[in-house]
């Protein structure tokens, strides 16, 4: 059989998106160093990530209430690779938090940061570490990542 | 009414990594094959099915309506199957729906994938899958999620790692007597608690491989199958689908899967799958999956999936086999193809004609599902002999 021949290439496509009308708010609380949710007055969840409907309610969601920093861990996860799963230097902790304030299975997905590896576990206490105000651009990575949360306390 | 749909021919191609066959080749080696087995012609086929999940991968857009040549799909009805790792079930449900509504008495499904020319790993193109705002930002892709599920999985049923090890031993070892399979292979518990971690607690040995290749079956009805050796029946189909806001779900139990596989066996009449099937073939991405949707798939009792791999169950010589075929750890994962693989593979066992992986039951019921999405889909199917 002949010899097989290949070419190389890639896509130049980009794109602008709208965080639309809840996720814009969300972004926006964000860039205050707020985690903002919306409350179904139904089901009673509040809701993160905020959307304008309750998916299991089906009903129109317009009560926003700014939620607590601090949560649990509900799982980690410590990454050896990055998003094209090539090797890291330094281990990334990622886990689901719990927002305390949720209600129901809600959580966050984020980093945790001011801890080594072996001291994380599932039910750990955590809280929201926010940049500096000026650093902030209205984006999930305006949380730094989440700390252990010392003796229930906030940490100085 | 509804019309009776029988599989009457299956085929694949060999799963690998970098493929030097183009979409195409790959689409008409294994459509061609399930026409062979079959003993028809594409003038029987009146419509043709076709699943595949992120154009991404390959980099063709619209890659639906680049393989109708290939797929033998001129001048007749064409759909495409666009759901992610459920496509493998969502296209034979698809398949038989074509058929049970009389519309169609013969349609030929295809299911493939090409990942690998994705650089500078297809793992990377998972990001695009996600929100724009809430987790693409964080770099995230699918080994991240299910490392996050697997320690979620293990945490609150207490299982152990060497637990979910044995899965992995069982699909790669099962895959050495896949003339098909990428990744076949005798290793130990040890090896794949030693092998290098990719996210803790996922090391190499938990995952599947990225692959590329394709699979197709033919579907019929009776006035066809009559005509036919052996016939296998489909006796109930379901799918369901949880929330794309993952961090808002159950991450331990898959309820959506139970509902799926309630519809399959409602429709199937089983009324208790532990005794009633015999075969499964489970999806299996990562060692955990496949007691994870076992459990969803009401196979074991909830929390206690790891009793099929620890008590012997789940092998080939077991009560219940679990992926006879080698799974997606053993055979490979190209996406849509992966579950076809696996819904294929049950035609056969139900045949007999699964060769040295035929398991020693002499089963006459067995199910398959296929998993995917936005990690929240799922497609089941029960066949009959």
């Amino acid at each position: 059989m002949a010899e097989f021949h290949g070419v190389k290439s890639r896509w130049e496509i980009k794109y602008e998106w709208s965080g639309g009308i809840a996720i814009s708010r969300f972004m926006q609380g964000l860039k205050e160093g707020k985690i903002l949710g919306v409350k179904c007055p139904h089901c009673k969840r509040v809701l993160v990530p905020p959307r304008i409907f309750c998916e299991r309610c089906f009903i129109e969601l317009t009560e926003w209430v700014e939620l607590s920093p601090r949560g649990k861990i509900n799982t980690f996860s410590i990454a050896y690779i990055d998003t094209n799963a090539l090797p890291i230097s330094t281990p990334q902790i990622n886990a689901v938090i719990d927002l305390d304030d949720a209600r129901g299975i809600i959580g966050i997905f984020h980093i945790i940061g001011e801890a080594k590896p072996e001291e994380i576990y599932v039910g750990m206490p955590v809280e929201a570490v926010f940049r500096p105000a000026e650093e902030r651009t209205g984006s999930i990575l305006d949380i730094k990542y989440f700390r252990p949360l010392k003796e229930g306390k906030p940490n100085e | 009414m509804s019309y009776e749909v029988a599989v009457v021919g299956v085929g694949q191609t060999k799963f690998e990594y970098q493929s030097k066959k183009t979409t195409q080749e790959l689409v008409f080696e294994a459509a061609k094959k399930a026409l062979d087995d079959a003993g028809m012609t594409l003038e029987e086929i009146d419509t043709v099915v076709y699943g595949s999940a992120p154009d991404g991968f390959d980099g063709i857009n619209m890659k639906g309506e680049h393989v109708i040549d290939a797929a033998g799909a001129l001048g007749k009805p064409f759909e495409r199957v666009f759901v992610g790792g459920a496509t493998g079930a969502l296209a034979p449900i698809t398949g038989y729906y074509h058929v049970a509504s009389g519309l169609s008495r013969a349609t030929l499904v295809i299911c493939q994938e090409k990942m690998s020319p994705c650089k500078p790993k297809p793992q990377g193109l998972f990001n695009t899958i996600f929100d724009e705002f809430t987790d693409r930002p964080m770099g995230i892709n699918l080994i991240y999620i299910f490392a996050l599920e697997m320690n979620r999985y293990m945490t609150v049923n207490k299982i152990k790692l060497e637990t979910l090890a044995k899965v992995s031993v069982k699909n790669k070892k099962n895959a050495m007597d896949n003339p098909y399979a990428q990744l076949p292979m005798e290793i130990t518990v040890e090896d794949v608690l030693n092998a290098p971690v990719m996210a803790y607690p996922v090391t190499k040995y938990h995952i599947s491989p990225s692959s590329d290749g394709a699979a197709a079956a033919v579907f019929v009805n009776k006035n066809i199958a009559k005509y036919k050796e052996k016939p296998v029946w489909i006796a109930g189909v379901g799918w369901c689908l949880d929330s794309t806001y993952w961090t808002n779900r159950d991450l331990a139990y898959p309820k959506y899967v139970e509902y799926a596989a309630r519809q399959a066996y409602n429709m199937a009449g089983i009324k208790n799958p532990q005794k009633e099937i015999q075969v499964a073939e489970p999806y299996d991405p990562f060692s955990y999956k496949e007691l994870q949707h076992a459990e969803g798939l009401l196979l074991a009792n909830r929390g206690e999936g790891w009793k099929l791999i620890e008590e012997g169950i789940a092998y080939r010589d077991g009560k219940l086999p679990l992926s006879p075929s080698g799974g997606l750890l053993g055979v490979g994962n190209p996406i849509a193809a992966a579950g076809m693989m696996k819904f294929n593979e049950i035609v056969l066992q139900l045949r007999g004609d699964a060769g040295k992986r035929q398991v020693k039951n002499n089963p006459k019921v067995g199910v398959v599902q296929a998993w995917g999405g936005l990690m929240q889909f799922t497609g089941v199917l029960v066949l009959k002999a």
